[in-house]
């Protein structure tokens, strides 16, 4: 069998080349988890020596008064995140619905490509988009523009959470509702909607949590409010950009209430990923 | 003639289902054994333990002793790397890899195991490994094509060739022709019989008949036991044991 | 009898006429709200079109490739953004690709189940922390630390570079890239962990056999099968670090300049977007920045339609070989 001359590469160079390269994996996802202790421990040390009762009651005192709050930016980032809710909501849900009901149309090959792109829209791009269509001809900022951005991040994400929890429906549950003389819009709603509830209730969860974190769009649309708004047509001041405001300004006062507004805006977010993996156990993937 | 490969008191478990129980067998060095049995009798799983593949699923072990050359492979101080390298193994489903060419599919074994290999010395090992596969004509004028282009029977003759490049001692053949056509399996099973005066043959089949038409031994194996062991003629013309009998005679399985 | 069939089939037309109205109002109103999907991204890419026509208009292609931006006189190049775009991705991608590459196969090949998909979660949530947290944690602690530490050590031995010559600030391009890659790294980690996991198991077991050790069956089965997914990944990743912009204009110093020190402050597409947008006074200044946003549009529905392609094809690819 011999006659073939050819050295052999030393077994143990070729396994300790193996075991190195895996360390190295390792090591990789180590030095990647580091940043996220890092941040959380930076948020939760400096937020928490800088959070009172009063962050949460008491607005924002002017430059060089001590004290004060962000009682104004913890409602209008409920207020504009609820907008942005009823109106990306039914749209996504349904355009969803309409998606996983005509799988293979050529229109809904279209929705979903678009819906698909959409998640890669830059947000400052939807912001702009916002500003040209409401601010700019109301001639002012407000909650709705702000809604409106927050609704159109919003709505390709959970198009596709829906359609895919939907998809999971089994098929034969779709066809004994059938088979039983219901209405397909009866069937859609009632059996196969209720039947992926879950699934679209974390995906909605988690596109909640993702526009709560948003920034970028909303700075042009709802720009802010030093004092207390809850009307549709005023600027509105939410956590994220009254964060973003003191956060680059220079009294160390304000970077102080920037880090817990921080730690709040945070908390929020976290609570709304990890609660509803939590619950659900399943990562909905297609919400990122 | 030697016992090139012996298992003693060999069993395999998933978690904590027993697979394969108890097996004691030798195969002879230069001969095809075939191992014979219905569906989930442990066939695959037992052979699979011969070049330590059977742990790389996960929740599997095995344990129990596999002799190569009187050599416990399964001796804590024996890397599955080098085992591996001396048993070839050619599995169910044709599996080329895909963005390799034919010429590359056959070196990709080779280039482990062997650093600075001339250019000439790696073609001229291309080109008897093909040879040896009965696929060289075939493939000759077009070994810079990607291996998922050919078809069934040349992919898994392929499968063959790249096992062979790198010299190994045993090559274990896991239901090799049960994704293939009549035609491409019967070039499979010529082949068997051109590769055994050079290898040690182990092949799984559910086919008695190729069990019958290619082996020099024969195992049956049930339910995870081995039931009997012996020269094929012997095994399917005049069997010891009852449930071989049934077996073979299409009784069940 | 005759009667009470006639009352049955009457009844039963009736639920039919009901049923297919049901039906046709249920189709339409879907058949809308996905309308809606469409018509948006049309209505984005119009509305930013037809408001950044007057820069356009006024500097037609050279806007692309002039390096001025001066409100003061009213001239508007958008090139020093464009480059500060490229540069800050490049950084951040030079280090999360590799990063996220070790990630994806220590949490495919080397975590047994139940640590891979608490590892997984742990990664995902780098996703979650709102950009402005990390903006904010940039400029206090990460832009100091690279200052004294990674830039000063960078300055000392490589420092007869260009890229890495100059004073060393907290807030500038690389403190930027640094940001974008912690950003990055989760999407393109859980995209290539995701194709890592496609690969079949067959083409493992093939390499495996054939005496490879794990790493050699990394390089052989699973990096090759996985490639365009990987690239996939890369691009998607590409396409979060171009938009992203709160996290960037809290670190990157804002001066549109183009400087050769990595050092330096520089501004980005979207950062100028963030800082300018909302004081913007004559209607030229407001129209390019439209147009900064414009470009920012077009690449990233560019990079997102290449990215999900090059991800099916891998799923594609499996599909092809399990046949």
């Amino acid at each position: 069998m011999a006659g073939t001359v050819y050295k052999e590469s030393s077994h143990a160079f070729r396994k300790f080349k193996s075991d190195f390269m895996m360390a190295v994996t390792v090591a990789a996802t180590i030095v990647t988890l580091i940043p996220l202790f890092l941040v959380l421990g930076y948020l939760v040390f400096k937020g928490a020596t800088s959070l009172n009762w009063a962050f949460f009651t008491h607005m924002p005192t002017p430059v060089g008064e001590k004290g004060g709050g962000m009682a104004n930016a913890i409602v209008g980032t409920f207020e504009v995140v609820g907008i942005a809710c009823l109106i990306g909501v039914p749209i996504g849900i349904g355009a969803g619905l309409f998606l996983a009901e005509h799988r293979l149309g050529r229109f809904a090959d279209t929705v979903r490509f678009c819906a698909d792109v959409m998640m890669g829209v830059p947000s400052i791009v939807v912001g702009i988009f916002a500003y040209a269509v409401l601010v700019h001809p109301m001639g002012r900022f407000s909650t709705l523009a702000g809604s409106v951005a927050l609704a159109i991040i919003m709505i390709p994400l959970v198009t596709r959470t829906t359609e895919e929890m939907i998809i999971l429906v089994p098929h034969e549950l779709r066809e004994a509702a059938l088979a039983l003389g219901v209405p397909q819009w009866k069937t859609s709603l009632s059996v196969i909607v209720r039947t992926a509830l879950s699934g679209i209730a974390t995906g909605v969860i988690l596109a909640i949590a993702r526009i709560a974190g948003e920034t970028a769009p909303l700075l042009f649309t709802a720009f802010g409010n030093r004092f207390w708004s809850t009307s549709l047509v005023q600027p509105i001041a939410t956590l994220t950009v009254q964060v973003y405001t003191y956060a680059i300004s220079p009294f160390p006062d304000w970077q102080r209430q920037a880090w817990a507004g921080a730690l709040v805006l945070t908390v929020i977010v976290l609570a709304l990923e990890l609660g509803v993996r939590w619950v659900t156990r399943a990562p909905a993937k297609a919400a990122r | 003639m030697a016992d090139k490969l012996v298992t003693r008191h060999l069993n395999a478990y998933f978690n904590q289902t027993r697979a394969v129980k108890d097996i004691n067998l030798t195969f002879p060095e230069g001969k095809v054994t075939a191992i014979i049995g219905p569906s989930g009798c442990g066939k695959s799983t037992m052979v699979r333990c011969l070049n330590r593949m059977h742990e790389v699923v996960p929740g599997a072990h095995a344990d129990g002793e596999v002799l190569l050359d009187g050599e416990n492979i399964y001796d804590s101080a024996v890397d599955p790397v080098q085992v591996r390298r001396r048993i070839g193994m050619v599995f169910q489903k044709p599996t080329p890899f895909p963005t390799m060419s034919i010429e590359d599919n056959v070196a990709a074994g080779l280039t482990l195991n062997s650093a600075g290999i001339s250019r000439a010395e790696r073609n001229r090992i291309v080109e008897k490994s093909l040879r040896q596969a009965a696929l060289w004509d075939e493939v000759k004028d077009h070994l810079r094509r990607p291996g998922g282009s050919l078809s069934g029977g040349q992919q898994q003759r392929l499968c063959v060739a790249r096992a062979l490049a790198v010299e190994p001692e045993v090559l274990l053949m896991d239901e090799p022709c049960s994704a293939l056509d009549p035609i491409s399996t019967a070039r499979i099973e010529e082949l068997l019989l051109e590769l055994k005066s050079n290898y040690t043959i182990v092949i799984v089949t559910h086919n008695m008949q190729q069990a019958a038409r290619t082996s020099d031994y024969t195992a049956f194996l049930y339910q995870g036991d081995l039931i009997e062991f012996g020269e094929t003629n012997q095994i399917f013309t005049n069997p010891k044991r009852r449930e071989t009998e049934d077996y073979i005679t299409g009784r069940f399985g | 009898m005759a009667e009470n069939v006639a009352v049955v089939g009457r009844e039963t037309r009736r639920r039919v006429r009901v049923r297919l109205f049901g039906d046709r109002v249920f189709n339409l109103v879907t058949l809308g709200l996905a309308a809606i999907v469409l018509i948006l991204l049309f209505a984005l890419a119009i509305a930013l079109i037809v408001d950044a026509m007057p820069a356009i208009r006024k500097f037609g292609f050279s806007f692309l490739v002039t390096s001025d931006w001066d409100p003061v006189n009213d001239l508007y190049g958008a090139l020093p953004f464009i480059y500060g775009t490229a540069v800050s991705s490049a950084i951040a991608l030079a280090i999360a690709v590799p990063l996220s590459l070790g990630v994806a196969l220590c949490l495919s090949e080397m975590a047994p189940d139940w640590l891979s998909r608490r590892l997984g979660f742990l990664v995902d949530l780098l996703a979650a922390i709102p950009s402005v947290v990390y903006g904010l944690w940039a400029i206090f602690v990460l832009g100091p630390w690279l200052r004294d530490y990674v830039e000063s050590f960078l300055g000392t031995y490589l420092g007869f570079l260009p890229i890495f010559a100059g004073p060393k600030v907290a807030v500038g391009m690389f403190s930027a890239g640094v940001v974008l890659a912690i950003m990055v790294i989760p999407y393109i980690s859980s995209v290539c962990t995701d194709v890592f996991r496609v690969v079949p198991p067959t083409q493992r077991e093939a390499a495996l056999a054939l005496g490879a050790t794990k790493w050699e069956m990394v390089r052989m089965a699973v990096l090759p099968y996985g490639l365009s997914g990987i690239i996939g990944a890369i691009i998607l990743g590409l396409g979060r670090a171009l938009g992203e912009t709160i996290a960037v204009a809290m670190v990157i110093g804002n001066s549109p300049q183009i400087s050769a020190s990595l050092f330096a402050p520089a501004a980005t597409l979207a950062s100028v977007i963030a800082n300018e947008f909302a004081e913007a006074t004559s209607d030229l200044y407001v129209s390019s920045l439209i147009a900064l946003g414009l470009v920012l549009l077009g690449l990233g529905i560019v990079l997102n339609v290449i990215a999900r392609l090059l991800v099916a094809a891998v799923a594609r690819q499996r599909f092809d070989s399990s046949r």
